[in-house]
Order: structure tokens, then C-alpha cells, then sequence
């Protein structure tokens, strides 16, 4: 079985907050679900199927409780950031099975209002097997990313100078969306000048902490042709957790190695098709690897890739994050890939913002980590395209 | 002038039931790992099932406790401290501190040897924790 044009995405909202101390995030849920749902021409009354991930608050039970809705299929995988790539791709898979028909997925938090951050040490549950041989560490996501960059830098010569590279395309972009956080344009050198959080990692090398989140709406064919809206096709995905591998860690590449083939081979496309790409960027590390290891460039050569403006749209050869990324617009929930998908939906469209729309773009990735790139994180690929 | 090392109170960690040993040998100052009785490869953090081969007969080793840094990074935020992966001499790789010494010297591939530091502070004392130090010379 394929997902291979099994389904659409039809709807898709990002939450225009930034902070929100006033809404409860199941509050924040609901709104997401509403926009998107609105965006789509659908109701509440027509969703099936239910998908969210850890920033739920109760889960799938009491999501589906609280938003009313009335469905015969659920999912709650949690790979963290990279989580709703993975649940559009689940939600095509229950679609094409016969599972629902509409398929909601939200996200959303308010980490800037409860004063979380990536330099604090994670909250993790009880009787996880990795935690004791790791907490007594200190290991938070800012410090996890940087150990990744540090040992890039040692093994592929990559610099600071080629990783600010990543925040000033990002920061290009943002300032022409009206709801991203931080919209001042900045140069590679405000990056390397900034404070050092985590060595090699200054601050501008950190996404925001934003409030906020967003919803998508995925359906069957049918009901896509249906509504009056532009239709954006899931062409293929691809999934992988990578974990420490029991000592024989390499904290050189991600887990978008394995999963990003899987997604190429499902859509029948190579990396020279995306015309339009949403790369998590919970740091510019991120960035930069994740572009290896989809095969956009060879291993080790991801910083010469990134620098000069390669990544700015109608610039450089590869437009990314055309809303700002998690560096400048929006990180909600500490957890980046609905964006991702909404941004990628967007530019499909043609309904980004002009002065980055990508010419022809008929063909859009997301590819998301979530999680910690020196510990454990889930890797998702989703290849889009407009019909 | 850098950082140097201060002393930071390490969170206790949960002691699960397979773990007794390391975490005994542990505050004998003793760095254990599994060595695998079918395959022979190490691992880490140590399991019952080895994550190579899968086998349920594992054994427990005393490392010598020497290796070198993999990666690293000193976190400035707060109390500094540098978080790592110390490639151990027997193979596998651990996160772990560097501890007593100038923090801003480290480098990858430096070379150091196992110290144990108590977790938990004077109150409530946790279990001996491996970190590593430089190694002179």
C-alpha cells in the first residue's frame, strides 16, 4: 500500500498568537481546529479522525472530549517536533484504509508564557530506561544541539559563519510576515556576535520560544475535489527514530538519512524536484545537517550549501522557511512541524507571502527532528504536491 | 579567562532494578559496562538484552575508565558546566561531564580518565555519578 495521492491536505491555520498567558492550551487547540477547519470549508461535524501528539493536555481522550468531536479513529504518536509531519502521513494511511474521511491534527502551547526554554533541563516521566544515564548530565536541547554541531565542525570543517548563514535567510523571510516574533533583518555577523548559550551555539543559532500552534485538516480525494479550495496532494513520507544505538553513538547525521529516501521513494521524486522546502530549524545545526541527510547536498559539504544566501527565496537555489522558521516566526509548544507543513501548504498554494511566494512551486518538502539531536529524536519527511 | 570547573548540584538519577550493580560499583568508584556473551560487543547504558545481537547473556565489565572526548559543549548559562560524550577505550560512547579543570581547554579527542561525583546534594545525596577529567600530559 502507498499514500502515494491517497489523500489531501484541505485544510491548514496557524495560530497568528505569539504569547497567549489569557488562553489555556486546550484553549489554544481549539482555535487551531477551528481555523483550519473554516480554511478547509468543513465543520467539526464532518472530522472522523483525531490526531495530536505530547503538547495535548490529556491527549487524545480528552482532546477529542473537549473539541466534541465524534470519531472512529485516533492517534497520539509523539515524536515530538516531528510529530504532526508523521500524523499527516498516519492520517493519509487511515484515510487510504478506510479508516475516516477527515482527519483533523492540532498542536499548540504557551512555553513563553510558562517561562520554559531550551537552556532548562527537560521534564521526563518516570521509569524512561535513558534518563539515569543522562540527567545527572544536564543535557537540555540547546546544549544536545550544540554537541552535534561541535562534533560537525571537528569532522567537516563546518563554521560558525556558514551555520549564521541559516538565521539571516530566516530572518530575511520573517520580515515580511506579520505574525512572526523577531522580524529584524540580520547580518552574519549579529549572529557570531551574539551571546554564547551553548558552545559552539550562540543565541541567534536558537529558534524562539513562542506561544501558539496550528491545526491541518487531511482528506479523501473525493472530498478535496470537492471543496473550493487549491489542492495539495500528500505524494510520499518517510519516518525514523535515532537514538544513541547502544555506544555506538555518531552524532554526525540525524535520522533524516533513512527517513527521507523512504519519503523520495513513495513520491517517485529526487531532492532536485523540491522546489520549496520546510526544514526544522530548532537551531541552525539543524538546518544544516538535515539538508545532508536529505540528500540536497553530500555529508560535510551542508555548510557551503547553507552560506551565501543559497537558502533565501529568489536568491538562492533552495527556498526554506519562507515564513521566518522556528528561528524568527514561531516555535509553539517548543515543537516546530505543523508550521512546517502550513508553510509548505502555503507556498503550494501560492498563498505565501509575494515577496517570497517560490515561482512554479509545484512540488514542497517538510521535513522535521523532534526531539534531541545527541540523545533521541524522530525524524519525519513529507513530499507535497499540487495538483 | 574561561570558565572553570565549579561544583554543580547533578540531578539523582532513578534507580531502575537491573542497574544495582553499576550503581554499587559505582560508589566504589568503578565505571561498569555490559559486554555481550554471544557477540562480545560492548554497550551502553547498560541493558539486559544486548542492543547489537539482542542476546539475554550480558555481562557485567569494569572499564579501565580512560577514553577521549567525542564532542562537547560548555553551557554558560547558569552555573557553566560541560556536557559530553567520552569515547571509552573499550568502544562505546557515554554522555557524561568534564569535570576539575579549566572548561574552556577542552578539545575533541583529548584524553580522560573517569572521576566519580555524588549527585543530590548534602540533604539528599544521590548515588556516585562517572564524569572524566583530563588527563595530564
Amino acid at each position: 500500500m502507498t499514500i502515494k495521492g491517497m489523500a489531501y491536505i484541505a485544510g491548514a491555520f496557524e495560530h497568528p498568537t505569539r504569547k497567549a498567558p489569557d488562553k489555556s492550551v486546550a484553549a489554544l487547540h481549539a482555535e487551531c481546529a477551528k481555523g483550519a477547519l473554516e480554511d478547509a470549508g468543513l465543520t467539526f461535524a464532518d472530522v472522523d479522525g483525531y490526531f495530536c501528539a505530547g503538547d495535548a493536555p490529556g491527549g487524545v481522550l480528552s482532546m477529542v472530549d473537549y473539541l466534541g468531536l465524534n470519531v472512529r479513529h485516533v492517534d497520539g504518536t509523539d515524536t515530538g517536533g516531528s510529530s504532526y509531519i508523521a500524523h499527516v502521513s498516519h492520517a493519509a494511511q487511515a484515510i487510504a484504509a478506510g479508516k475516516c474521511n477527515v482527519a483533523l491534527i492540532t498542536m499548540a502551547g504557551r512555553p513563553r508564557s510558562e517561562g520554559r526554554s531550551g537552556v532548562k533541563q527537560k521534564l521526563v516521566g518516570a521509569n524512561v530506561p535513558d534518563t539515569p544515564f543522562e540527567l545527572p548530565f544536564g543535557p537540555t536541547a540547546v546544549n544536545e544541539y550544540a554537541m552535534a554541531t561541535m562534533r560537525h565542525m571537528y569532522e567537516y570543517g563546518t563554521t560558525s559563519e556558514q551555520l549564521a548563514w541559516v538565521k539571516v535567510a530566516a530572518s530575511h523571510h520573517a520580515q515580511y510576515n506579520q505574525n512572526a516574533m523577531l522580524r529584524d533583518l540580520v547580518t552574519v555577523e549579529d549572529v557570531v556576535s551574539s551571546t554564547m548559550i551553548a558552545d559552539p551555539l550562540h543565541k541567534l543559532d536558537c529558534c524562539v520560544v513562542s506561544d501558539g500552534g496550528g491545526a491541518l485538516v487531511i482528506v479523501r480525494p473525493e472530498i478535496a475535489k470537492s471543496l473550493n479550495r487549491p489542492q495539495v496532494r500528500v505524494m510520499g513520507a518517510g519516518e525514523a527514530p535515532k537514538g544513541l544505538l547502544g555506544g555506538k553513538t555518531d552524532l554526525t547525521y540525524s535520522g533524516a538519512i533513512w527517513s527521507g529516501p523512504r519519503a523520495f521513494e513513495e513520491a517517485g521524486v529526487t531532492p532536485q524536484d523540491i522546489k520549496y522546502a520546510s526544514i526544522y530549524d530548532s537551531f541552525t545545526i539543524t538546518v544544516l545537517m538535515q539538508l545532508e541527510d536529505l540528500g540536497f547536498c553530500k555529508k560535510g559539504e551542508g555548510g557551503k550549501f547553507v552560506a551565501d544566501g543559497n537558502l533565501i527565496s529568489g536568491i538562492g537555489k533552495l527556498p526554506i522557511n519562507t515564513d521566518g522558521g522556528g528561528l524568527n516566526n514561531n516555535h509553539p509548544a517548543s515543537r516546530g512541524g505543523i508550521v512546517k507543513v502550513i508553510e509548505a501548504v502555503r507556498q503550494l498554494r501560492g498563498e505565501a507571502h509575494q515577496k517570497v511566494q517560490v515561482e512554479n512551486c509545484d512540488i514542497a518538502l517538510a521535513h522535521g527532528t523532534g526531539g534531541g539531536l545527541a540523545s533521541r529524536h524522530g525524524s519525519s519527511t513529507l513530499i507535497m504536491e499540487r495538483v | 579567562m574561561g570558565p572553570t570547573f565549579q561544583e554543580r548540584t547533578m540531578t539523582i538519577p532513578e534507580i531502575h532494578p537491573e542497574h544495582k550493580e553499576y550503581w554499587e560499583a559505582a560508589s566504589e568508584g568503578k565505571l561498569l559496562v555490559k559486554q555481550c556473551d554471544s557477540c562480545g560487543e560492548y554497550h551502553y547504558y547498560p541493558r539486559v538484552l544486548c542492543p547489537h545481537c539482542m542476546s539475554d547473556k550480558t555481562s557485567w565489565v569494569e572499564a579501565k575508565g580512560t577514553g577521549s572526548i567525542y564532542t562537547y559543549s560548555l553551557m554558560r548559562r547558569g552555573v557553566p558546566y560541560a556536557i559530553a560524550f567520552v569515547e571509552l577505550d573499550e568502544g562505546p560512547r557515554m554522555m557524561t561531564n568534564i569535570v576539575d579543570c579549566d572548561l574552556d581547554t577542552l578539545h575533541i579527542s583529548q584524553r580522560v580518565r573517569v572521576v566519580f561525583k555524588q549527585s543530590g546534594d548534602q540533604e539528599n545525596p544521590g548515588p556516585f555519578i562517572p564524569c572524566f577529567a583530563p588527563v595530564e600530559g
